[in-house]
């Protein structure tokens, strides 16, 4: 890590960091987006609750993030907001999944029910990487992630073993989110550098992912897609669907038009 | 989602403690009643232990018969351990 280059293997644990820093961030402000618009009162303040626990996460990951960054290039003082607030879309490496918009519930519920499963298989190898900082954030996180994962497959087997209407639209959201799922298992160049150090393999923790999400559809008597359908890819590697503008154009307005400001 | 029952829910804030009654909220069932109190009501570490009960399974007083229920404890002050004298040493009484 003595090297200053660009091959700096520092860099990519940043990107690594960033990646899960952005995913949680997306998503969270995504969730926000349900505040005072739940279908009622308390499930407005448990996905609220939810997106808060996620943009937590990110905070933590973007301040680990920043400090790499300012080993690297000292002097540039990189802040946890210049990442969250002052990098283009292409920049940006989270999945696709958290950016795609939130549609009716059953949809929103598919989404963290993907993406807490996939959170929490992936955390719970974090914590026992050999970078102490990724591991303590993954320990904090792990225990708010169980929640999200607990309470969104829940509300999963709630719709699909409900009503028809409420069976025909989760099972609608499962089949249309199934193409977004691919990338969580398929490791990028950065993540392949890094596991060498991390000792975590993304594509190992298909299988766990799998089995949850396998019986959890089973259970709310929903037929699961193809494991060998075509994926979407590209989130990790700044390569996004033409939703993630728009959040960011809303998410990063003040900061860009009133740089500095804070209140 | 008028549809769903009314639940009371009972927080116990710290270990020792008893449960005490914060308020009422909707769900469909125990389930979801123990997922949305701790979501609406835990969210500032005020608990440990929740307990929820159907509101239709509590049964209250009536009002109406509050004057026969309550009033005639008004003038029994001696139901009130306050006629002993304490001795100095006792303390936190």
């Amino acid at each position: 890590m003595d090297s200053k280059t660009t091959n700096n293997p520092q860099n990519d644990l940043v990107s690594f960091s960033l990646f899960l820093a952005d995913s949680s961030l997306i998503m969270g402000h995504r969730l926000s987006e349900w505040t005072g618009h739940g279908p009622m009162l308390e499930q407005d303040i448990a996905i609220s609750n939810i997106a808060l626990d996620l943009i937590g996460q990110a905070r933590n990951f973007y301040q680990y993030s920043a400090k790499l960054n300012n080993e690297i290039y000292p002097g540039k003082n990189t802040t946890e907001d210049d990442l969250a607030y002052l990098r283009d879309a292409n920049q940006f490496k989270n999945l696709l999944i958290t950016e795609l918009p939130n549609g009716d519930w059953s949809k929103t519920i598919g989404k963290i029910f993907f993406f807490s499963s996939w959170q929490f298989y992936f955390y719970q190898k974090l914590i026992s990487s050999s970078d102490d900082q990724l591991a303590a954030i993954a320990e904090k996180s792990l225990k708010e992630v169980t929640y999200h994962n607990k309470w969104s497959s829940e509300w999963v087997i709630r719709l699909g073993d409900g009503t028809k209407e409420s069976k025909k639209r989760t099972q609608n959201a499962i089949d249309d989110l199934w193409q977004y799922t691919g990338e969580l298992f398929i490791a990028t160049e950065f993540e392949i550098n890094v596991e060498k150090c991390l000792c975590i393999d993304v594509r190992a923790i298909r299988e766990d992912w799998l089995k949850k999400v396998k019986a959890v559809l089973k259970e709310a008597t929903l037929h699961f897609p193809s494991e060998e359908s075509w994926m979407q890819k590209g989130g990790k590697d700044g390569i996004h669907t033409e939703h993630l503008g728009f959040i960011l154009a809303e998410m990063q307005f003040l900061q860009r038009a009133y740089p500095g400001l804070e209140w | 989602m008028d549809s769903e029952p009314l639940w009371e829910v009972f927080i116990r804030s710290k270990q020792g403690l008893e449960h005490k009654h914060v308020g009422s909220l909707h769900a469909a069932d125990a389930k979801m009643a123990i997922e949305n109190a701790r979501d609406v009501y835990t969210r500032r570490m005020e608990g440990v232990s929740i307990w929820v009960v159907e509101s239709k399974n509590i049964f209250a007083t009536n009002p109406d018969e509050a004057e026969s229920l309550f009033d005639p404890a008004n003038d029994k002050i001696y139901r009130h351990p306050t006629f002993y004298n304490l001795p100095d040493e006792l303390k936190y009484m």
